[in-house]
């Protein structure tokens, strides 16, 4: 696409208008940004989208700001990465900067005491349904090794949390990426060493069996 | 340390270590924040709560919050930042270096592990969080919120069953019914 002014002006608006009006950020973010990127303006097609959004997710950093600056870099290169993702940022910088030089003020009043006690129990609520939702993938998941990292990681995030031994989290994620690496090789090699001892012979009896699935 | 220089690295490396969104956030910005005293655990989940039920990307809302509360305005400008860099550099680099990146074999296997440890680390931020709801502490004297039990059972609940139904507004529930409930009820 032209890298022009009017290009980078209306990209600024559609950022400005999805950082302002979307609740929830992440997943709520991407299909609002997938109607106005590919529907509305055709900025891209539905396959770069899908590229898009595995690429954010498979990047540090929230979701919605790696959409915003892979779309933005995407209609007007660097620069419109740039405007593309300060524009999502603006608005709830506002907002919030606003509502923290007023509320906390408040935060002693009793009523808004009580309120926020209720909230409490349902900030919990709604991060032990993302618990859930996030953790759908755990359902086709036979690998013991995935469920060791979890319970692995859960208890060394319990213990840090409540205060019995104290480490950065940071390392779990480190440690992760590691062991992820190292996995990755090992099962690649024994897959490879499986297929030498696999024969000639062998080889075509599966394909036999492939033809006989393919008939049936 | 100066504060908008601890701002600025703090939220450097916690955006760095937040992988898969905003919920992949609450554990670090936890132990980041709490670690360093910047704000009580209470403060905390009420910034979450105003975070999720404001518009924009959580990520953003709860780095304003933290930085307005530690160093005003410029504090908002050095968290902001330093959530902002990191991925920024990353994606322009992915954009302009090579866009086969998320069907990298080992970024594939590296996933594979990345998903459950950080499932592990937003299940134990949780626990903390309904930690904070049932034993609530106030002013020096802990007390036993029979209440909160109960409100963050039927929020959620409510937030399985209605799956339609935006989150925050049970959110809102919540709040209200806590007003009605600590204020008048008890």
């Amino acid at each position: 696409m032209k890298l022009s002014f009017k290009n980078l002006i209306i990209l600024s608006l559609t950022f400005l208008k999805i950082g302002a009006l979307t609740f929830g950020g992440g997943y709520a973010m991407i299909s609002i940004i997938e109607r106005e990127a590919t529907i509305k303006r055709k900025w891209l097609t539905s396959e770069e989208m899908l590229d898009i959004i595995a690429i954010a997710e498979s990047t540090p950093g929230p979701i919605a700001l790696n959409s915003a600056t892979y779309v933005g870099a995407k209609v007007a290169g660097f620069l419109g990465a740039f405007v593309a993702s300060i524009s999502v940022m603006l608005p709830p910088i506002v907002i919030i900067t606003l509502i923290s030089s007023t509320l906390t003020k408040y935060f002693e009043n009793p009523y808004v005491k009580w309120a926020f006690l209720g909230m409490r129990a349902g900030v919990a609520a709604l991060i032990l349904n993302a618990v859930i939702n996030l953790g759908k993938f755990l359902k086709n998941e036979k690998r013991p090794a995935v469920y060791a990292v979890f319970f692995l990681s859960l208890t060394l995030g319990l213990l840090s949390v409540f205060h019995i031994i104290s480490f950065d989290n940071i390392f779990i994620i480190l440690g992760t990426i590691i062991f992820g690496i190292i996995y990755t090789f090992l099962e690649s090699f024994i897959n490879k060493r499986a297929k030498k001892v696999l024969t000639p012979n062998d080889k075509s009896d599966d394909l036999k069996n492939k033809n006989d699935l393919e008939k049936k | 340390m100066n504060i908008y220089l601890d701002l600025f690295l703090s939220f450097l490396k916690i955006s760095l270590f937040t992988v898969g969104g905003g919920y992949a956030m609450i554990p670090f910005i936890q132990s980041t924040v709490l670690s360093k005293g910047w704000i009580s655990p209470e403060l905390l989940i009420n910034f979450i709560g105003i975070a999720e039920s404001t518009p924009g990307p959580f990520a953003v809302n709860i780095s304003t919050f933290i930085g307005y509360n530690l160093g005003g305005f410029w504090g908002v400008i050095c968290a902001i930042l330093g959530l902002f860099l990191p991925p920024f550099l990353i994606i322009i680099t992915i954009f302009y270096v090579g866009k086969k990146f998320s069907s990298n074999k080992i970024v594939k296997g590296i996933f594979v592990f990345l998903r459950p440890a950080v499932l592990a680390l937003i299940l134990s931020a949780f626990s903390s969080v309904a930690y904070a709801t049932i034993m609530v502490s106030d002013g020096g004297t802990t007390y036993f919120n029979w209440f909160g039990i109960i409100l963050m059972f039927a929020s959620f609940i409510s937030m399985r069953f209605f799956k339609k139904i935006h989150p925050i507004v049970f959110l809102f529930a919540s709040a209200g019914l806590g007003l009605i409930f600590y204020g008048f009820v008890l």
